[in-house]
């Protein structure tokens, strides 16, 4: 292994090339766009044995992992914020039809107004199209889980689409140390796609065929087994990932940190985890009891693990970095319907979007109100 | 040491967001942790520009921006007028400065530790371009201690290099070196 100070947008295209894609179909986007740069260095260069597929949409993109992963080839490809929207259509026809693919998505806000700036309203809203969600906060976090990410989606007892969600720009344009793992570890790890099935002249066969009313459901039925069977998938790719890496976040799904003897704790996805973190070191001097649950699977969604690590909170606080218009930040949602038999207070905050900073300062008022028993949540701006 | 944050003011096109990845990069190379981002801005060339980089001996979790920082560069002199360049920095906050006046004439700096360094005047000489951006790393080397010029020549191969720039590279080091002297 190599440690560098490299951008996390390049820990990602990195990530994909030690995955060995065969093909790559990419439309560049605002802040994903350094990671479509890279790759086509990569490939350029001759570092990379892949095709880049040069589309006319995100729509295109999306279609073509179809293609490449039906006839039995590994595909990679990433985008962001409209270009996800784009997607839209396509996503569930990936998962539907229990193709493996990794995505990576550089979270950037919906228009409008119009912001290329970070928040979680892009894959957030699509995380019912039977994609996993894997939220990072690190650029090593980031390339490590492009390196799971495929053992996950490949996984036999899976077969389903992953994405792999990082901050945009808060991450996707920071420089800091990754450490790069060796192409012989990477390929010990991932062994090569091996398709149940795949398009192939010699032995004809349809892919995605009309579900007639008297068998969709049961489709939809075992994609819901697939999801739910990744959950102990997502955990043993974590633990041979540490054994071969000698890194772990987690248990795979959530990430705890200071849990020991909290009493109060704040829950979120991504960089503002890291920002949580600082507060709660500050915090912790001053003799306060408290933590940070980090989701790092949204779907599926954790429900277990996160009742067990709240458990002995007085209570919790869910920073969403979106809102699910008419209703309320939507992890905040799971997380109340997740712990609903458990005996704690919890609030709901919207916080950073469209690139809005979220602070140290944040963290400590948030702090401050469960301590003092407020019993809801805001928007902090 | 605790952490230490930098604040780095440029121009579209003059290099800021280029110069916070050497210095990441530089900071690392001597065995620091480091982190270098930009002001999530829509570039465009003339325009005012901020970069970050956060050195520390742990690792760094913090993501929010800088507010605070311990040192300022301003690599245009004429930003002072536009931009408030001092903003959060500390009674004990250092401000370097590329610029052919003395700290003296930069009226709208005083109380602050300034450091007025011709950085065009020598990037001219060196590398016969106004390219003050990595020179004015080396000014921040020799007055802060806290990253070497040797450690700063390193980040400048490896950065200039992976982009195909090995005489940029060295002319570059050449110009780092001339202020690094220039400041002492």
């Amino acid at each position: 292994m190599t440690k560098k100070v490299i951008e996390a947008s390049h820990a990602i295209a990195i990530g994909a090339r030690l995955c060995r894609p065969a093909v790559i179909p990419m439309y560049p986007i605002t802040p994903q766009t350094h990671v479509v740069e890279q790759l086509a260095e990569f490939i350029n260069n001759g570092e990379m044995d892949c095709a880049m597929l040069d589309v006319e949409s995100e729509h295109s993109a999306a279609s073509a992992v179809i293609g490449i992963v039906a006839a039995g080839s590994r595909a990679f490809t990433a985008t962001s914020s409209q270009g996800l929207a784009l997607m839209y259509e396509v996503l569930p026809i990936i998962s539907g039809m229990r193709l493996p693919a990794v995505m990576a998505v550089a979270n950037r806000a919906l228009s409008a107004p119009i912001s290329i700036w970070n928040d979680h309203s892009d894959a957030v809203s699509a995380r019912d199209q039977g994609w996993i969600q894997l939220w990072v906060e690190s650029s090593q976090e980031a390339l490590d889980a492009v390196i799971q990410g495929y053992r996950i989606s490949e996984d036999k007892d899976v077969f389903m689409p992953l994405m792999v969600c990082f901050d945009g720009f808060t991450l996707s344009h920071l420089f800091e140390p990754v450490d790069v793992p060796l192409q012989p570890a990477v390929d010990k790890f991932l062994p090569k796609f091996k398709p149940l099935y795949k398009l192939d002249v010699r032995k004809p066969m349809t892919f995605g065929p009309i579900g007639f009313p008297n068998s969709f459901m049961h489709f939809k039925k075992q994609q819901q087994e697939a999801m739910l069977n990744s959950i102990s998938v997502i955990k043993k790719v974590n633990r041979e990932f540490k054994k071969a890496f000698g890194r772990a976040y987690g248990d795979g799904l959530l990430d705890l940190y200071k849990m020991q003897g909290a009493d109060y704790a704040v829950i979120g996805m991504g960089t503002l985890c890291g920002t949580a973190r600082v507060a709660i070191d500050r915090l912790r001097k001053k003799g306060k009891r408290v933590g940070l649950i980090r989701v790092r699977s949204l779907r599926p969604f954790p429900e277990k693990e996160l009742q067990s690590a709240v458990k002995n909170l007085k209570a919790a606080a869910v920073i969403d970095r979106h809102i699910s218009l008419g209703q309320e930040g939507p992890l905040f949602t799971d997380v109340r319907n997740a712990i609903y038999c458990n005996d704690i207070s919890i609030n709901s905050y919207i916080a950073g979007l469209g690139g809005r900073d979220i602070t140290v300062n944040h963290f400590e008022k948030v702090f401050n109100d469960l301590e003092k028993g407020k019993q809801r949540g805001e928007w902090l701006f | 040491m605790t952490l230490l944050e930098i604040r780095i003011h440029g121009r579209g096109g003059q290099g800021a967001v280029t110069s916070t990845q050497v210095l990441a990069i530089a900071a690392f190379k001597d065995g620091k942790y480091s982190q270098a981002f930009p002001n999530f801005g829509v570039e465009r060339t003339g325009a005012p520009v901020e970069s970050y980089v956060r050195i520390d001996d742990k690792q760094i979790n913090l993501r929010q921006h800088v507010y605070d920082p311990d040192y300022v560069i301003v690599l245009d002199s004429s930003l002072i007028d536009t931009v408030d360049v001092t903003k959060g920095l500390g009674k004990n906050g250092v401000i370097i400065v590329n610029t052919d006046k003395s700290p003296k004439e930069l009226k709208k700096l005083s109380g602050f530790k300034v450091h007025a360094i011709n950085i065009t005047k020598i990037a001219l000489e060196v590398i016969g371009k106004p390219f003050v951006n990595i020179a004015s790393l080396g000014a921040f080397s020799s007055l802060s201690k806290q990253v070497s010029l040797k450690a700063l020549d390193k980040a400048i191969d490896e950065l200039f290099i992976a982009r195909g720039k090995a005489t940029a590279a060295e002319l570059n080091k050449k110009a780092a070196k001339a202020v690094y002297e220039a400041a002492k």
